[in-house]
């Protein structure tokens, strides 16, 4: 009994939504604030690294075409990377500030596999409309993790980085399977349920 | 006979502290944007139409995961960082 492929995107877009809110808390106390709880340094991090874990069985379990499996396949690995990446730069194992162009890199491959694993034009229906509106944010929002390897105290950047993270997640929280997209849905797509 | 007064109150200390009153509305201001959203959608939330849902129909409600989202921010974030906040202020007086 698998839930619907919109459910999904929903429970991910709350975890992002987490992530996002970490993140711009961060961006407004400072590093030096939000690393005095020991715990606190490892949150996001380890909140972004555990959604690529489970990105795993979304890839095995949502596969209804090879071009999906590579696009979830591809974003468990570079959520992984760039995750696995942070952690170990707050933990001190990592010390290259080279390590944190794992998110650009992150964040053009998923922008690359959202455009390239959509088949249907923006106004189809809403889900390709998200698709093509996530991936150009993905791949636009990708210079500001590249900013940010050059300027990582920057507040700007970071709360412009935690913001294109809150809006992944607003976008995906209005995904649905089947739905019109101001008012467009292509009779191809099926009848719009919910 | 002495009284002892309470010279400062910990949440107003708090609100006067730069940003604080910022990441403490994160949260708050979450929970709204789920509670106005199952308001202006309330066909999103199947708790109140439960008969007949599937279980993933029950489990995953938007509104309420942005809530839960907000909930969950501003009792395990936002409230000790507040207290971080402050004694990092304290701090550097």
């Amino acid at each position: 009994m698998l839930p619907h492929a919109e459910m999904v995107h929903w429970a991910f877009a709350a975890g992002i939504l987490l992530v996002g809110l970490c993140l711009l808390c961060e961006a407004i106390v400072g590093q030096e604030v939000w690393r005095m709880r020991p715990w606190r340094k490892y949150l996001w991090p380890g909140l972004a690294f555990g959604m690529g874990v489970l990105l795993w069985p979304v890839m095995a379990f949502f596969t209804n075409s090879s071009i999906h499996m590579y696009a979830h396949g591809s974003w468990a690995e570079v959520l992984m990377l760039a995750g696995g990446a942070e952690l170990g730069l707050v933990h001190g194992r990592l010390k290259s500030r080279a390590w944190r162009l794992t998110w650009p890199l992150a964040f053009a491959v998923t922008g690359l596999a959202f455009i390239v694993h959509e088949q249907n034009p923006w106004f189809f229906a809403r889900s390709a409309f998200l698709h093509h509106l996530l991936g150009w944010t993905f791949l636009l929002g990708a210079l500001v993790p590249l900013a940010l390897v050059w300027r990582p105290r920057s507040a700007t950047l970071q709360a412009c980085m935690a913001l294109t993270i809150v809006a992944v997640s607003v976008m995906l929280f209005a995904d649905r399977d089947v739905a019109a997209v101001f008012g467009h849905l292509s009779p191809l797509a099926g009848p719009a349920h919910r | 006979m002495e009284t002892p007064l309470v010279r400062d109150i910990p949440a107003d200390a708090a609100a006067r502290i730069p940003h604080a009153r910022t990441v403490s509305l994160i949260g708050p201001v979450t929970v709204a944007c789920g509670l106005i959203w199952g308001l202006l959608q309330p066909y999103r939330l199947t708790i109140l139409h439960p008969r007949g849902q599937s279980f993933w129909w029950l489990l995953i409600e938007p509104p309420l995961l942005v809530a839960a989202a907000g909930i969950i921010f501003a009792v395990v974030v936002a409230k000790p960082l507040l207290a971080d906040l402050e004694a990092h202020h304290a701090a550097s007086r």
